[in-house]
């Protein structure tokens, strides 16, 4: 091992010139933009910069990964984030199972702690896991020493979309620090929110939040966030917009009764939007409930992003993968 | 570290890079399919520098590419530093190329069989051939370059250090012992 290194003692590499990020990755788990620091997320936007790169080659994939086993374990329905990670493992070389609830032993009543330990037993090194509870993946990652990424967990964090929303915004505004995000929508069960409410304020953007009151959870304003419950405030010194997904599912304070009617108050239009900036950043997490929190007009329009940030979710998951993969050992999460 | 000896200065850069130039125009009488390609982050500003010289010479434009060889790297797990990921930039086909590959030291020769690699991921060039400024010996595979600045025979406690003005303060190479 110590030949080895030498070997790759580089002579360049010993001057060391480096114009990018020279953060070094210790942690084996991916569980949420609340326990990074600024330069571990700048970190990750780099590094995905670079697995865009890759993305555009004529051959899309790199050996990085190549005899690592990342396995998909998902509690949760979902279409885009699976189908991302597993492409992003993919393009890495990396082989992939996935696990989703039915027709898995979950079914039989096998707990998260049993299944996660069955899997490290089988060898897999990285587990991506999407589940409904709060706090699941930080659960799963102290019982294992496998790292494992959080695909989501109930109304906590969701960080690898928070991720590719800031690396989009990136991508257009160049910097974070100062720019004006609203996150619009079903704030209390949003992860989505509260992942990028973390990233976003650790960059030094100014975040304000949108919802009915009932969809506001209480002590919000800790997070360093402005709130409002008007729509029009929310657009007016926007450089961009994060509109979520309204999850009637999950309303049980009923703050809505219909989708109408949370439609013509919360709604994004192109009526409203005509008193926003003119290159106001119009995002979406997925999946987008065409007229109810956003118009149709608005989701296809020359403002809209919404499609870049699923390209740009698999550069992220690439980039969360690789370092994860490739965490420095002594010190772990 | 102790800095032993000045293996070349700034004039000794600049020739050596001329002298590159002129033999691969004479190996490559077709400069019409040359690219050059530098692997990061010093064989970058080499094959900037040597596809500038050739261009002086055939007065033809000699397209130049940068490698980034951190995702096919056989030791990423055991490398004492974790390695700055950077973009590989290569806005041409190289298919059909006469390609010269361009690094500052040539040493154990694993840097140049992940380019390599990663280059016939790019597409199949019609020859492959590597230019280098230092050849330190000590190869861990069989490769050998085309071209050489300067044959240094080394140790293996010695480093070769290589500056060159366009990211350091001047240009030299230096030999020092660890």
């Amino acid at each position: 091992m110590t030949e080895m290194k030498l070997s790759y003692a580089k002579n360049s590499e010993v001057a060391g010139v480096a114009d990018k990020n020279t953060t070094v990755w210790t942690k084996k788990d991916l569980l949420g933009l609340e326990y990074l620091s600024k330069e571990e997320i700048e970190l990750i936007l780099d590094d995905a910069e670079s697995f865009k790169e890759v993305l555009a080659r004529p051959l899309r994939k790199v050996p990085t990964l190549r005899g690592k086993t990342i396995v998909n374990l998902f509690y949760e329905p979902s279409t885009r984030t699976r189908i991302s990670f597993e492409l992003a493992a993919k393009r890495l070389s990396a082989d992939v199972i996935n696990i989703v609830k039915e027709g898995s032993s979950i079914q039989k009543g096998e707990t998260l702690i049993d299944t996660g330990r069955n899997l490290e037993a089988l060898k897999a090194d990285i587990i991506v896991v999407r589940h409904n509870c709060s706090g699941a993946a930080m659960m799963l990652s102290r019982a294992l020493n496998i790292s494992v990424v959080n695909a989501g967990d109930g109304w906590h964090e969701h960080p690898t979309q928070a991720l590719l929303d800031i690396f989009t915004l990136r991508e257009k505004l160049k910097n974070i620090r100062g720019i004006n995000v609203s996150i619009i929508g079903d704030i209390a069960h949003s992860r989505v929110a509260r992942s990028n409410i973390w990233g976003l304020t650790k960059l030094g953007a100014s975040v304000t939040v949108c919802a009915p009151k009932e969809l506001i959870p209480s002590g919000i304003e800790k997070m360093k966030v402005k709130v409002t419950d008007s729509i029009d405030e929310a657009i007016k010194d926007a450089d961009a917009i994060n509109v979520l997904r309204m999850q009637f599912e999950r309303d049980e304070a009923e703050a809505f009764p219909s989708k109408i009617e949370y439609f013509r108050t919360f709604g994004v239009t192109e009526e409203r939007l005509k008193k926003a900036k003119k290159n106001i950043i119009v995002m979406h997490p997925g999946p987008i409930n065409r007229g109810v929190e956003m118009a149709a007009e608005v989701a296809d329009g020359a403002n809209s992003v919404i499609l870049e940030q699923v390209t740009n979710g698999i550069a992220i998951r690439m980039a969360v993968l690789y370092l994860v993969a490739h965490a420095k050992k002594g010190k772990l999460v | 570290m102790r800095e032993k000896a000045k293996l070349l200065d700034k004039d000794g850069i600049k020739n050596a890079v001329i002298r590159i130039s002129h033999e691969i125009i004479e190996k490559n009488k077709d400069t019409e399919n040359l690219v050059i390609i530098g692997i990061r982050n010093r064989g970058e500003y080499l094959a900037h520098r040597i596809a500038e010289s050739i261009e002086n010479i055939v007065k033809s434009r000699i397209p130049v590419g940068i490698l980034d060889i951190t995702l096919y790297r056989d030791d990423l797990t055991e490398v004492a530093e974790q390695p700055v990921l950077k973009e590989t930039i290569i806005s041409f086909d190289i298919t059909g190329k006469r390609l010269v590959l361009v690094d500052d030291v040539l040493f154990t020769g694993r840097t140049i069989r992940c380019a390599m690699d990663q280059l016939i991921d790019f597409g199949r060039p019609r020859v492959i051939q590597l230019a280098v400024l230092i050849d330190r010996g000590h190869r861990e595979l069989p490769i050998k370059a085309d071209y050489v600045g300067k044959n240094v025979p080394t140790s293996l406690n010695e480093v070769i250090e290589v500056k060159l003005a366009e990211v350091d303060d001047r240009d030299e190479v230096i030999i020092c012992e660890k």
